[in-house]
């Protein structure tokens, strides 16, 4: 078989050795590899926004700074960089580039060339909106850009926010079809679909959520600089326009956007569950229909963001019962990673430590979202600190936790070595207490009425629920704040300084650990990879039939 | 044979387990409480909603961790080169693993619906007799206009146990009003009137704030709601109207706002 577009796979193991090698490859895992810096970049600016923005609420009155623009331009970045440069590209760049190729057994994506296109355009995103930090006329709307404030000179720099949204989701949906496609197409010889390890199920599902609506997101803020520009009023009611499309069209995309979120990093928290308990996921093949299942409800749920927004009362009840609807596909996700765990073995390794503390934020973070989906109840929580505090522990902590997991269980395949494990466990438990400190009380300021995007409190100053919660969610900061720079410690130990160990030092069952050198070459595999029938990613149980490889075409064994 | 076919009608008979809390709770429902709401406002009835919930969601998360954590210390590795033992599930504890949970999730699904739709219901039907005032938001204040013309800044005034209905509308971009006390928001736009309304069943002061980004000024757009003595609030409209028209108020212009109906009617059996 020739290599694709000219991308003759050499396969030998290593990383490229020279700059130009780095910046112009078109091989998947340098690739991901820089989605992942592109990620972790993000997240520290996304994360000192945050606690810049923590450091002003500790107490009532102004501690850093007293202009609104400025408060606004740290929640605006800190929300959009946190949601498309880091979750996203961690999670549909990282470990989708890297991981999803050699998991199904192929020598690179699809389309290489088109890969390095979406790693570009994500690092051009990254770098516009961060020019968003010095530019005089920031955009300020927040990650939502609601209209009528953002097609007013107030909301800064629309345009700005539309080409990066549009710019993303071109690295997106680019990303996607690749993706979809290598899943289809290109694995292994003998690997059926229900052979595939959760986290390859989980991007392909999140990908094919991608592909049907960041087209609509797209569209909206495209209006949105049309509006604000061109003077058209889609969203303008003074024009015929309808302020409330633009929440209808937004949402319809970011809802979905949570599961594509949340599916992959689930399918992370799955992969480390597996290897450590050596055991099989429970109910293999259900999970994954349940994975497939959030295709359809996600699409029909848009309307919990906009429970006050002044919709039809029957359309609010509608989507009340369809939101409560994701807890059976979510409950028997969360179902499967329990009963992974059942008669296991389990090994308590850093990574393990890292992904247990992301489950069980996601257990506080899933339930309490239930009172949100009743449209009622959201009538005296709505948009306050109550959301805020039950969707930082979903996408934030458990999220966040779960990608940090999946780097530190992925470490010894990027580098041939791993991390301190006391580091690693002592960062995910700083993380882990840190982020409880922070978020935990404020879901009780949340129900005593704190609203979110405030940048003070004054008309709360005599609540002591409000004031102490917002005092111990600040402490809350510093304790993550170290629990971050002990883990870029230990990256960076481990990278330079860490034990060598061999190609599969957690005893995983998966291509990526079983199939590959200790640090997978180029093209992957030295010659295409076959499957039994029996293999199956999780078969721990029982003795798993060893992947073969096709004889190389030069040998007498070709045939 | 007979056995398996018991078996099957049975687990059959196990998908109406969902719909049984539900449907519990709609024969308990008390009478509508939309008009009158028998002695329930709208904010009371909010917070047995939210125990009920957050009790349900407490009991979940307990069970389940619980059970996890238990998983977690039993089936530590012994040894190395232990294997786990997860049994082969049957085709038909497969699906069975996925029927029972989701009937269980579906039903305690089916059982916060029914609750949340009857207070739904309360909130989004403001009684006929509601006294009526027009709130217009603009960055960053509210304005509340009374049906004789009188406006305050940021300080809605209403007498105590009357419904009081708000029609809003935005002369900007988008804000949402919150009352702190009456557990309610909605949206604030232009191009669109939307509502809420609410029971001011205690004296006293409480907090309005914006809920929805509306810009620099976003923290500031707070206010208050204050519900006073009927008579306290006769005499303050009184002089609001004084204070409007330069040759003193007029009997009518006081009978117009306080045309309504009566405190205790409203209330009907509570004091």
């Amino acid at each position: 078989m020739s290599g694709f577009m000219g991308h003759e796979p050499n396969g030998i193991p290593g990383w490229p050795k020279t700059v130009k090698e780095w910046v112009f490859t078109v091989d998947h895992k340098v690739i991901g590899v820089w989605y992942l810096i592109g990620a972790v970049a993000s997240f520290l600016v996304a994360g000192a926004a945050a606690t810049l923005m923590r450091i002003e609420l500790g107490s009532v009155g102004p501690n850093i700074t007293e202009d609104g623009n400025v408060y606004n331009l740290w929640l605006t970045m800190h929300g959009a960089v946190m949601i498309l440069g880091f979750q996203i590209p961690a999670l549909l760049g990282f470990f989708a580039n890297w991981a999803v190729p050699i998991m199904v057994g192929a020598k690179d994506m699809a389309f290489p060339r088109v890969n390095a296109m979406s790693v570009w355009l994500l690092w051009s995103g990254i770098l516009i909106a961060l020019a968003n930090l010095v530019i005089p006329d920031s955009f300020n709307g927040m990650w939502t850009g609601y209209p009528p404030y953002s097609t007013t000179d107030m909301a800064g720099n629309t345009a700005l926010y539309s080409f990066v949204v549009i710019v993303l989701g071109m690295s997106s949906v680019f990303g996607a079809v690749n993706l979809a496609c290598t899943v289809a197409f290109m694995r292994a010889k003998g690997m059926g679909w229900f052979q595939m390890n959760m986290t390859v199920w989980c991007v392909f599902t999140a990908n094919i959520i991608q592909l049907i609506f960041v087209p609509v997101l797209a569209a909206s803020v495209l209006l949105l600089s049309l509006d604000r520009y061109l003077g058209f009023g889609f969203y303008n009611p003074e024009v015929g326009g309808d302020v409330l499309l633009y929440q209808n069209l937004f949402w319809f995309y970011s809802h979905p956007a949570v599961y594509v979120i949340l599916l992959p990093f689930m399918g992370v928290i799955f992969e480390i569950f597996a290897a450590s308990a050596r055991n099989m996921i429970f109910n293999y093949k259900m999970t994954v229909w349940a994975v497939i299942s959030f295709i359809p409800i996600s699409a029909d749920v848009w309307v919990h963001h906009a429970y006050v927004a002044g919709l039809p009362n029957w359309l609010r009840m509608l989507m009340t019962f369809t939101t409560l609807l994701i807890s059976l596909p979510f409950g028997l996700l969360m179902l499967s990673l329990t009963g992974t765990l059942y008669r296991g073995a389990i090994r308590y390794t850093g990574p393990m430590y890292w992904a247990l503390c992301a489950f069980f934020m996601l257990v506080i973070g899933a339930l309490t979202g239930i009172p949100n989906a009743l449209t009622a109840v959201d009538y005296g929580i709505s948009d306050s600190y109550v959301i805020m505090s039950h969707f930082h522990y979903v996408m934030a902590v458990s999220g966040g936790m779960a990608i940090f997991a999946g780097v530190f269980f992925w470490f010894p395949k990027l580098t041939g070595r791993i991390c301190h494990e006391g580091m690693t466990k002592l960062s995910a438990i700083l993380w882990f207490v840190g982020m409880n400190i922070v978020m935990g009380p404020l879901y009780f300021a949340g129900i005593e009425g704190m609203p979110r995007r405030y940048m003070d409190y004054q008309m709360f100053a005599d609540n002591a629920t409000i004031t102490s919660a917002q005092y111990w969610s600040t402490i809350g900061v510093y304790v993550t704040a170290a629990g971050v720079i002990l883990m870029l410690v230990a990256w960076f130990h481990g990278m330079f300084a860490g034990k060598k160990v061999g190609g599969n030092p957690w005893g995983a069952e998966s291509l990526e650990f079983t199939a590959t050198a200790v640090v997978p070459g180029q093209g992957n595999f030295p010659t295409p990879v076959i499957v039994d029938e029996n293999w199956h990613p999780y078969n721990y149980t029982e003795n798993n039939p060893k992947p073969r490889f096709e004889p190389h075409p030069g040998t007498s064994a070709a045939h | 044979m007979k056995l398996k076919t018991l078996f099957n009608k049975a687990t059959a008979a196990l998908l109406a387990v969902p719909f049984l809390p539900a449907l519990a709770h709609a024969f308990q429902m008390p009478e509508a409480r939309r008009a009158d709401y028998n002695g329930m406002t709208p904010h009371a009835h909010w917070d047995t909603v939210w125990h009920e919930t957050m009790l349900d969601i407490t009991i979940i998360g307990v069970v389940f961790s619980l059970i996890t954590i238990w998983f977690m210390i039993k089936y530590k590795r012994k040894g190395h080169g232990e294997r786990g033992k997860l049994p082969k599930l049957s085709g038909q504890a497969k699906i069975g693993w996925v029927v029972l949970p989701c009937m269980l999730f579906l039903g305690d699904d089916l059982y916060l619906f029914a609750l949340g739709w009857d207070l739904h219901n309360q909130y989004r039907e403001p009684p006929a007799n509601a006294y009526e005032v027009k709130v217009t938001a603009n960055q960053f204040s509210w304005t509340y206009e009374y049906p004789n013309g009188v406006e305050t800044y940021g300080e809605l005034k209403v007498p105590v146990g009357k419904p009081v209905v708000l029609r809003m509308l935005s002369e900007d971009v988008l804000h949402s009003h919150y009352m702190n006390r009456y557990r309610v928001t909605e949206d604030v736009m232009p191009g669109r009137v939307t509502y809420q309304w609410f029971m001011p069943d205690q004296l006293g002061e409480s907090v309005v704030t914006c809920r929805e980004y509306c810009g620099s000024g976003h923290s500031n757009m707070y206010g208050t709601v204050t519900a006073m003595p009927q008579s306290d609030w006769d005499s303050w409209m009184a002089s609001e109207v004084a204070s409007i028209s330069p040759d003193g108020g007029t009997a009518t212009d006081v009978a117009a706002a306080t045309d309504q109906p009566s405190a205790e009617r409203i209330l009907g059996g509570k004091s």
